[in-house]
């Protein structure tokens, strides 16, 4: 128990939080936006799962072409993979139409599908898991000995509590493109009689949205493990659909939310690691029962996008 | 002459069409992936629909595999008609093995006559307990079930692995397995020195019922208006929130059941990984069967064929066998759009009367 109570065992924990936050933020912020736009996006498991696998692919080509940036290469590869994305799952929804759970769920299948092929086609069957030197952590403040540890991050980290979240809120709540995207999602009707175009403003939000899930997925490939593992996602996309309705769609609340998770799950981790026998999928369970609990608790409160799963056809 | 697109439904030819442009424009879609695997496309066709079909030991192992797809796909197909997004069945599945491995666990002893029906009555009476509490949260609350019922697709597997690594764990195993269930409890088989079992009957005996339900009962219709508009069938008399409860429950029952049969059936005893995603797969089986009995079964038992080739391709011409998952995402997105050609019918019009200008 003293174990539990000390410095160090907080500070651990407080770093590790950041780091398991730090995935979910990307996609969860990213479902914000399409969500706000009117689009459920249910590819985004598979999105995630995509940008682990193509960041990792084109990073390890780069790599063994001997380009001193192959992390950069991997990582805009897995956004572009990601734009690419969310721009079919605009085809389905937007262009077409057609039921946005069943082409949300269809993408996710089809990533899936795609990079454990993909995975197995390059790298075929080894018994040693290929992989490569991830990003470092950065250590502004390593003379500081215990605390400076929190900071112990990854740029992409820090980019995203310190840019892309104030960035995300200012878009949406304070620039006129995120007006026009929560106008979209609201009442499209009054968007195109305005002379807007829905359809460019989906397409859009979607590409950016799909953008911001590879992204998260690609985090946990080529910072946090350096190596790509078919659990690699493991429900994560499903755990920000949960996130974006308990932080009902705003850009802030996910992030707190995300760290929310990633706190429960680096305490469940440590407890196992220091031996604590405890059902630690209890813990895995967790924040999907949290979820649930609150929708239930606050579904009077819980306001859906006007506009929410319904296209929207000229006619 | 020109061609004119009107707004109707199309003729029952194009309706029949539309499965098969479906797979031909996948596989189209899908042969690059073959190539760039090595291996040439048409030959790949052949082991993925062909050879299965060409010899009663692949044969049956299709009808196995389309076993729990025949189950996860009807069990999608009631939900979705009657208007109630069960993205659930994944859990459901696995809180109906759970229920059928705690029976088979006691049934030691007990004359196969009393634990067979146990085990089926179990299953289902599981996995429509998992379905509850969104469709209760549908009802009542009025929230969205597609984010309920697929979170709780993740607890059930957490549920389970955490039996499976706690109370239920097979000290004799090296992995986190369930005991054996009891021999009396086992599905028989229908073919000796097969897998085929008891639950394909079950699963057949389910997609009458789908057909006979919603084609032939006074429910059915009511349900298929639910589905179509809720608003309409409630402003026309009909009890939309007790309509969506029984479609929820029978839905998530019917998934439960195909848990129960493949531990009773195939498994004997529990494993976490029990469903490689049967029950997502449902969702892609029961949108190409466009939600009719007759459309699930054929997909169902497509999809058996694509699995079951997809090992054969993998062997054969060293593809990688996840091509199956490739194709079948494919396939369902290529249906998804090509279903929207069935509200229209094409027509080339002869310009008739005096000729213009």
């Amino acid at each position: 128990m003293d174990q539990i109570l000390s410095v160090s065992f907080l500070v651990g924990l407080i770093t590790a939080t950041l780091r398991v936050a730090t995935p979910l933020v990307y996609a969860a912020v990213g479902e914000v936006f399409t969500e706000r736009s009117g689009i459920l996006n249910l590819g985004i498991e598979g999105t995630m799962f995509l940008g682990a696998f193509v960041g990792f692919t084109m990073a390890y080509q780069a790599d063994q072409a001997g380009m001193p940036a192959y992390l950069w290469i991997g990582l805009l590869s897995a956004v572009l993979a990601g734009i690419g994305m969310g721009l079919l799952m605009g085809f389905f929804t937007v262009r077409l139409g057609v039921n946005q759970h069943v082409s949300g769920l269809g993408i996710t299948l089809l990533c899936t599908g795609l990079s454990l092929f993909g995975f197995r086609l390059v790298f075929g069957e080894r018994a040693v898991l290929p992989s490569i030197d991830p990003f470092p952590q950065l250590t502004p403040f390593g003379g500081i000995p215990v605390l400076g540890d929190i900071f112990n991050q990854y740029l992409l980290t820090y980019i995203a509590f310190l840019v892309l979240v104030p960035l995300s809120w200012w878009l949406l709540f304070r620039s006129s493109f995120g007006l026009n995207i929560r106008a979209v999602g609201e009442n499209p009707e009054a968007v195109d009689a305005a002379g807007l175009n829905v359809f460019r403003i989906r397409y859009l939000v979607l590409a950016l949205g799909g953008g911001l899930m590879a992204t998260g997925g690609a985090f946990l490939s080529l910072a946090q493990l350096g190596a790509f593992t078919p659990g690699i996602i493991a429900g994560r996309g499903w755990v920000c659909i949960a996130l974006v309705i308990f932080a009902r769609w705003q850009p802030v609340r996910a992030a707190l939310g995300a760290l929310l998770f990633g706190g429960v799950f680096a305490l469940q981790l440590r407890l196992q690691t220091m031996g604590f026998k405890l059902p630690f999928e209890l813990f895995l369970a967790l924040p999907y029962l949290v979820t649930i609990a609150a929708l239930a608790l606050s579904s009077r409160h819980i306001s859906y996008p006007g506009a929410y799963l319904k296209p929207y056809r000229r006619e | 002459m020109r061609l004119q697109i009107e707004r109707l439904p199309a003729p029952l030819w194009l309706r029949t069409m539309i499965p098969i442009a479906s797979v031909l424009v996948t596989f189209l879609l899908t042969s690059g992936f073959v190539i760039a695997a090595g291996a040439n496309p048409l030959q790949a066709a052949y082991y993925f629909l062909l050879d299965p079909l060409s010899n009663p030991v692949r044969l049956i192992e299709v009808l196995v595999k389309a076993t729990p797809l025949l189950m996860t796909g009807a069990a999608v197909a009631f939900a979705f008609a009657g208007g109630y997004w069960n993205i659930g069945v994944e859990g459901q599945l696995y809180m109906g093995a759970t229920a059928a491995t705690a029976i088979g666990l006691q049934m030691d002893g007990v004359p196969a006559w009393i634990a067979l029906p146990l085990i089926v009555i179990g299953g289902f009476l599981a996995g429509m307990g998992w379905a509850v509490l969104p469709a209760f949260m549908k009802v009542r609350l009025k929230i969205d079930e597609v984010v309920t019922t697929l979170l709780l697709n993740y607890v059930a597997i957490f549920f389970v692995s955490a039996l499976l690594n706690g109370p239920w764990r097979n000290p004799i195993s090296q992995w986190p397995q369930s005991p054996e269930i009891a021999a009396s409890a086992i599905f028989p088989r229908l073919i000796p020195r097969s897998r085929l079992h008891m639950g394909f009957i079950l699963a057949i005996v389910i997609i009458i019922a789908l057909w006979f339900v919603l084609n032939r009962t006074a429910f059915g219709l009511k349900m298929r208006a639910v589905g179509l508009n809720m608003e309409a069938a409630r402003f026309s008399g009909i009890r939309v929130d007790r309509t969506v409860m029984i479609v929820a429950l029978i839905s998530g029952g019917i998934g439960g059941l195909a848990g129960a049969s493949e531990v009773a059936g195939i498994h004997f005893h529990l494993i976490d990984a029990i469903s490689p995603g049967y029950g997502y797969t449902g969702i892609i089986i029961a949108t190409l069967g466009a939600l009719n009995a007759i459309g699930v079964a054929a997909a169902a038992l497509f999809i058996g064929l694509v699995d079951t080739g997809s090992q054969t391709v993998s062997r054969a011409l060293g593809v990688p066998a996840y091509l199956g998952d490739v194709l079948q995402a494919t396939l369902l997105l290529v249906t998804l759009a090509m279903l929207l050609l069935q509200g229209y019918r094409i027509s080339i019009r002869r310009r008739s009367g005096a000729p213009q200008e």
